[in-house]
């Protein structure tokens, strides 16, 4: 049912119930906000988001206030634009002014608001509550001096993660976001999604940035320095540089790779077609030979250390393949060092990742199976697009460049393993085809793409028999699913789980905003070059098989156990 | 009795009552919106709320450690350290702050060698503020257990907490 209001003069119908804040957004009537988060949080705590209502005595939160019917709403009066400086104002006194050496500046709400609120004075002065830097966490650096208390990270990591790292500590002028014990991040059971890092609207949680650490490789004239990027990089980088979310960069990303000074560019998709072929081969001998199912992928490591710690009895539902970035780290020291002559201790690998839990799996004790470290760095796509602004590089004029052989070539199997579900479908695509031995016609899966909390698909598969497969992303719907496995209601067969909503393209390393619509065209990006690739099926790309040929010998075999698989260590939910 | 046996003994006495708390707990198993319920029980029990109560609460009533750290850091009844056995309490109301209760409060954390909220290491003292015991009229005014004293200057504080062992 709609209801009338007027909203400054405009006569609106809305929707009953609509919050007034999304009502003025029908009429595009841009009110400020804070604290609140679509899709995640609106609960009215910073006050900038104020209106007046006739006939009210106070003023309202937007946010929070539904419409009613006959309202008359006034967003831009001399009362309310008092009141939303003063809330600023207010958060400002409490505020360390290192705007111009913060990881944030420019991308600081808080210092937008200040600008858009026209604050030119800090009238109020006194004692900071203070707090400290956190920078035990290879993948997340917290600087609670910048905390605003806005409490976004916590609802995240409680409500959409359902991890709770982080909640709201003590109380007035001692609030913290901490965890139990003011315990460092890194000692408590934190998945290093970097959720927090994405939603946080100032400067208190970022990525653990390795950016000088690169410059000071690629400056190194003895270093051989390699990188690759994941498939969600190239269809998000472009928003750092002002192109729509959704454009495919990949071209000119691979250009500004290059006048960085690295020596070698290529590509975790090529790893990401490897994965199909040794985690689909793992599938369909566990289906064989009676292994633990459903089995459940494991290239998100947000998602492994979230099952590490809290569902430590599971661990053997997880596939034992390593994250495609990581194979490709370990085959570049190997596999690429042996072919091109370069000596593996002089080579550093980075990695281009939409997400921050690579930081941390790079440094897993597992991920030295080259004899080196077989990733050295994780850069988020913000870092990177960082490196590039710093070199000074016209982003937008650069020429459309191509990765390099041998670690280059990949199908469109590989580039969907970006979104939510595209790990699933590409699975299916090859395992299909590899079971029947037949031409699989329609490769496209829908039934597992899209926003959809967890999707679900039976495919009936010849000489197999229907398969059962479950997608699903943000970690609060991977619990659900466990806990179904536990009870023993899920009879999948096959399990794709991603820790960020929307999967990589809503990674926590993905440029600021996120939400479900910009999630959504950045996915389509990568369906739309699927569509345009030769190759649509992971067994398909010559590259891959030559690999197998040249040097890994089969899916599952010594070489492939050795370099591209691992294992898995239960943590407390402490 | 020595002071470590002394320390033993209450360390074998918690040891105790897990087994208690783990029957309030089995009551709300899984129930997350009765963690201020059942956090109320534990430091009813325990007086106070050790850190194994703790995880033993967030485990049995599937809440996160960190939020349940965060409830009772938030309410000022909670203690996460043992209670003493005498309870110290400067009264920072507005009578007793202009008539310099400060100056109190501040002798009784060097006296105790302890700062508000804590407990002295052989459990003899905790010491807390209070805003306003209803005693204006003897400002500055302090309690020691159910016992009020009122016009209390800082060299009295020696003698008054003398007499509580």
């Amino acid at each position: 049912m709609t209801i009338s209001v007027v909203i400054d003069g405009r006569p609106l119908e809305v929707e009953e119930g609509t919050s007034i804040l999304d009502a003025a957004a029908q009429a595009n009537i841009h009110i400020p906000t804070l604290c609140y988060l679509p899709e995640v949080q609106a609960i009215g705590a910073c006050r900038v988001c104020l209106v007046e209502i006739e006939g009210n005595r106070t003023l309202q939160a937007a946010c929070v206030s539904p419409v009613a019917k006959g309202q008359v709403i006034y967003t831009n009066t001399d009362r309310v634009r008092k009141a939303r400086r003063f809330s600023v104002e207010m958060l400002l006194s409490n505020h360390p002014f290192e705007c111009l050496s913060c990881a944030k500046n420019l991308h600081c709400d808080l210092q937008t608001l200040a600008y858009d609120l026209g604050i030119r004075e800090i009238r109020f002065s006194g004692e900071k509550s203070g707090g400290r830097i956190d920078e035990s966490s290879p993948s997340i650096r917290r600087d609670q001096n910048k905390c605003i208390l806005c409490r976004r990270c916590v609802t995240v990591c409680q409500e959409i993660q359902s991890v709770t790292a982080l909640y709201m500590q003590g109380r007035g002028f001692e609030t913290r976001v901490e965890p139990a014990f003011d315990r460092d991040i890194n000692d408590v059971a934190c998945t290093n999604c970097g959720q927090c890092s994405v939603v946080c609207p100032v400067g208190a949680i970022t990525e653990k940035e390795y950016i000088d650490e690169v410059w000071a490789a690629l400056s190194d004239p003895t270093k051989f320095v390699v990188i690759q990027d994941a498939p969600a990089v190239r269809v998000a980088l472009g928003e750092e540089f002002g192109y729509p979310p959704g454009t495919l960069v990949t071209g000119k990303m691979l250009a500004a790779a290059r006048r960085l000074g690295f020596d070698r560019v290529f590509d975790t998709n090529f790893a990401a077609d490897l994965t199909i072929l040794e985690e689909g081969t793992e599938l369909l001998t566990r289906v064989k030979k009676g292994g633990t199912l459903p089995m459940i992928t494991s290239c998100s490591p947000g998602w492994i250390k979230f099952i590490e710690h809290f569902y430590p009895e599971l661990l053997d539902h997880l596939s034992t393949c390593k994250s495609p970035h990581m194979m490709l780290g370990a085959l570049t020291k190997t596999y690429f060092a042996a072919k091109s002559g370069v000596d593996p201790k002089d080579m550093i690998v980075v990695s281009v990742m939409p997400c921050t839990a690579k930081k941390f799996e790079c440094n897993r004790p597992e991920m030295y199976d080259s004899g080196y470290k077989d990733v050295d760095y994780v850069l988020t796509t913000r870092e990177f697009a960082k490196m590039i602004k710093q070199a000074g590089i016209d982003f937008q004029n650069l020429p459309d460049e191509k990765y390099d052989d041998p670690m280059g070539e990949y199908t469109g199997a590989a580039t969907i393993f970006g979104a939510t579900g595209g790990v699933m479908e590409a699975a299916l695509r090859t395992a299909y085809e590899v079971a029947t031995g037949k031409v699989l016609e329609n490769v496209e899966f829908t039934a597992v793409r899209g926003l959809e909390g967890i999707k679900e698909a039976t495919i009936p598969v010849e000489g197999i028999g229907d398969v059962r497969v479950a997608v699903s992303h943000g970690l609060g719907n991977a619990r659900k699913l466990l806990d179904k496995i536990k009870t023993g209601e899920a009879n999948y067969h096959f399990i794709e789980v991603m820790a960020c909503p929307g999967g990589c393209v809503g990674g926590g390393g993905q440029p600021i905003p996120v939400n479900n619509d910009i999630r959504l065209l950045r996915a389509q990006a990568l369906y739309s070059e699927d569509c345009a690739l030769t190759y649509r099926k992971s067994h398909e790309n010559p590259s891959i098989k030559k690999i197998y040929e040249e040097f890994l010998g089969q899916p599952l075999g010594e070489k492939s156990h050795h370099l591209l698989h691992t294992h898995y260590t239960p943590r407390s939910k402490f | 009795m020595s002071q470590e046996k002394q320390c033993q003994c209450a360390e074998v006495q918690e040891e105790e009552l897990y087994p208690r708390l783990e029957e309030v707990i089995m009551e709300h198993r899984g129930k997350g919106q009765d963690l201020i319920m059942v956090l109320h029980k534990a430091q009813n029990l325990f007086g106070y709320l050790p850190k194994k109560a703790q995880e033993m609460v967030a485990e049995g009533l599937n809440v996160s450690l960190n939020e349940v750290y965060g409830v009772i850091t938030f309410y000022n009844f909670f203690s996460t350290v043992p209670q003493g056995r005498n309870s110290v309490k400067v009264c920072l109301g507005t009578a007793c702050y202009v008539r310099g209760s400060q100056e109190v409060l501040d002798k009784a954390q060097k006296e105790l060698g302890i700062k508000v909220g804590g407990t002295t290491e052989d459990r003899r003292y905790s010491l807390d503020v209070v805003r306003c015991i209803g005693a204006c009229g003897l400002a500055p005014a302090m309690l020691v257990n159910e016992d009020v004293y009122g016009r209390v200057k800082s060299p009295h504080l020696p003698d008054i907490l003398a007499k509580y062992e």
